[in-house]
């Protein structure tokens, strides 16, 4: 829809502007206008950024070195107790089971999901539907992904523990029992990966030219040979960049944990995020400090990972 | 037909066994919300309905106003893919196509705002929100929308849609009179056409899903948006899953059809990064 031309470019623009030709100050003023429109267009932007990004960035780390009243206003000035607190068990915990959720819900996601796309390049009917099948969970947001799951874990008449009597074996506390919960809910999220690294990882073996493939296929490579010689290899950035994707999606994971498990049974599936809101906003709690604190460690290790994204990307992965 | 060989059914085995994991959530989140108590409220449940119970589907209404969490959600994600995709067109042609100073470094800030997790910073965006007011009543539209009105991903995916042009384009529209203005918006904008799709696609669907902001920011049940009606829906009907799969099926309808019809500006969005 395109606005009014009224606002349009300033008049001054419409004048030839053959270099060299006009004086100096003319071309000054005009790339005066182009630096004021351009400023112009970038402000909402920057705006944007500066109330709800930077200010607050800054403000986080204002407030993890500030104690502050059960409203959650800061009040003194603490130094480092906020980071001493986290040198704790307790705290470390938090961190240990963030890692292992990490792990558990990125590389099964990624691995399986490979292992699918490789099988739907090989030469069988129905490729497109089964591939379209597989994306789905896809149209699931983390919400109704979860209340699903939940549905399905419900330990009196879940079809998870329906399954199992069917087999003879005794009904698991999925969401209740401190060893079961943090799988089960690693278990739901890569259920809620998985379409999208099915679309991300299909596009990429869509955009192998074709040539590469057949004269692979001509020199005799089938099967497991021309998935680990020719097309993994190729698909390197896309495996890449869905593990460094998945891995910063997976430390941001809010919704599941909230919905599944309130980070328990006893902690078991508190995570960093998840231990960030408990902290600020959960059960009338604002303890906004150590909130902010643990906020700062997100930051940090996020910022970490985008360096290796930046830093292997650019040199490693194979790039066509 | 050619007879399939013995690999390709091993491939079809294989592809099919995995396809029950990833499929069955889907299934029964679907079926589920037309299965009466007798079916899902028992033990063992029942995969298959043995009567199909659409009196869910209207039942869930009287549990939850889902159509106003409906609205909600619509307004609150509509807002912010219309703001998202206009303020992304205009930065991503100052930077791409406008000489002014600092240009390359208020670019780097702005893919800076990327490595930011936002919930590092969720703790003063929601003191500034609340500070404001914005959290209660009819302002709550405004606090959902604020803090999500500028993107970097999509400033970044028009300005390498636009930087495709060639920059003689500009000059040439400059010198026939037509203006930066009308460049973008009747030039560039009309070209760009996939790539602003697949960025209001992506806006739309993380939009509608957000979860962490929402549940935080929204105190009077009016306003809440769908997903976390969703969510109190399964906390307040645990005895009737029914019910709960019901509101399920209703609310993946949105995102179904978009998933669906946009097909492919979704990967296209999805893989910007991964393809570059």
């Amino acid at each position: 829809m395109p606005p009014p031309p009224t606002v349009t470019a300033p008049p001054a623009e419409r004048a030839p502007t053959k270099p060299g030709n006009s004086g100096g100050r003319r071309r000054q003023r005009l790339r005066l206008r182009e630096a004021g429109l351009g400023w112009l267009l970038l402000l909402p932007s920057v705006v944007v950024f500066a109330l709800f990004v930077f200010w607050p960035l800054g403000r986080t780390l204002y407030l993890s070195v500030y104690g502050n009243d059960i409203f959650g206003a800061p009040s003194a000035y603490v130094g480092a107790a906020h980071y001493q607190e986290m040198l704790s068990a307790e705290f470390g915990r938090v961190l240990a089971t963030t890692a292992l959720f990490t792990l558990f819900s990125v590389l099964p996601a990624v691995a399986g999901a490979l292992v699918v796309v490789l099988l739907l390049e090989a030469r069988i009917r129905g490729v497109r539907v089964l591939r379209t099948a597989f994306a789905l969970p896809f149209a699931f947001s983390v919400a109704t992904a979860s209340v699903v799951f939940a549905v399905i874990y419900n330990p009196a008449i879940g079809v998870a523990n329906g399954l199992l009597g069917a087999f003879g074996i005794d009904r698991v506390n999925w969401l209740t029992d401190p060893s079961i919960a943090l799988p089960a809910v690693c278990a739901a999220t890569v259920w809620m990966n998985f379409g999208y690294n099915v679309l991300v990882l299909s596009a990429g073996v869509a955009a192998i030219p074709p040539e590469v493939v057949e004269a692979a296929r001509l020199d005799g490579a089938t099967g497991w040979r021309l998935a680990s010689r020719i097309t993994v290899p190729l698909l390197s950035p896309q495996l890449f960049f869905l593990v460094v994707v998945s891995t910063i999606h997976a430390l941001q994971s809010f919704g599941q944990i909230h919905i599944l498990t309130k980070g328990g049974p006893d902690q078991a599936t508190t995570t960093l995020v998840y231990s960030i809101y408990e902290k600020a906003f959960a059960f009338g709690s604002a303890d906004f400090g150590a909130a902010s604190a643990q906020a700062v460690v997100l930051l940090v290790i996020m910022l970490a990972c985008t360096a290796v994204q930046f830093g292997i990307l650019e040199r490693r992965v194979h790039y066509r | 037909m050619r007879k399939p060989s013995l690999g390709q059914v091993a491939v079809y085995v294989v592809l099919g066994v995995a396809a029950i994991p990833v499929l069955f959530p889907v299934y029964y989140g679907f079926v589920g919300a037309v299965m009466g108590p007798g079916d899902l409220a028992t033990y063992p449940p029942a995969l298959v309905p043995s009567e199909l119970h659409w009196q869910n589907l209207t039942d869930v209404f009287r549990s939850v106003p889902l159509g106003r969490f409906y609205l909600n959600s619509a307004i609150q994600a509509g807002i912010i893919t219309l703001a998202q995709v206009i303020t992304s067109i205009v930065a991503a042609y100052a930077f791409a196509f406008l000489r002014l100073p600092a240009r390359a470094a208020t670019f780097g800030l702005f893919l800076a705002t990327l490595m930011v997790p936002w919930e590092s910073i969720i703790i003063p965006n929601y003191l500034t929100v609340s500070g404001w007011g914005l959290a209660r009543g009819g302002l709550t539209y405004l606090g959902l929308v604020l803090p999500f009105l500028a993107s970097a991903f999509g400033t970044f995916l028009l300005r390498q849609a636009f930087l495709q042009f060639p920059s003689e384009l500009r000059d040439a529209a400059v010198i026939d009179g037509c203006g930066h203005w009308r460049l973008l918006w009747r030039v560039l904008v009309p070209l760009s056409k996939p790539s602003i799709a697949a960025v209001g696609v992506y806006v739309f669907l993380s939009a509608w899903n957000q979860y962490f902001w929402p549940l935080i920011l929204i105190r009077d049940t009016e306003f809440q948006t769908l997903q976390i009606g969703i969510s109190q829906l399964n906390d307040a009907e645990a005895a009737q899953p029914g019910l709960i799969l019901a509101g399920v099926a209703l609310s993946l309808l949105p995102t179904l059809a978009v998933v669906i019809l946009g097909q492919r500006y979704i990967v296209r969005g999805l893989t910007a990064g991964a393809l570059r």
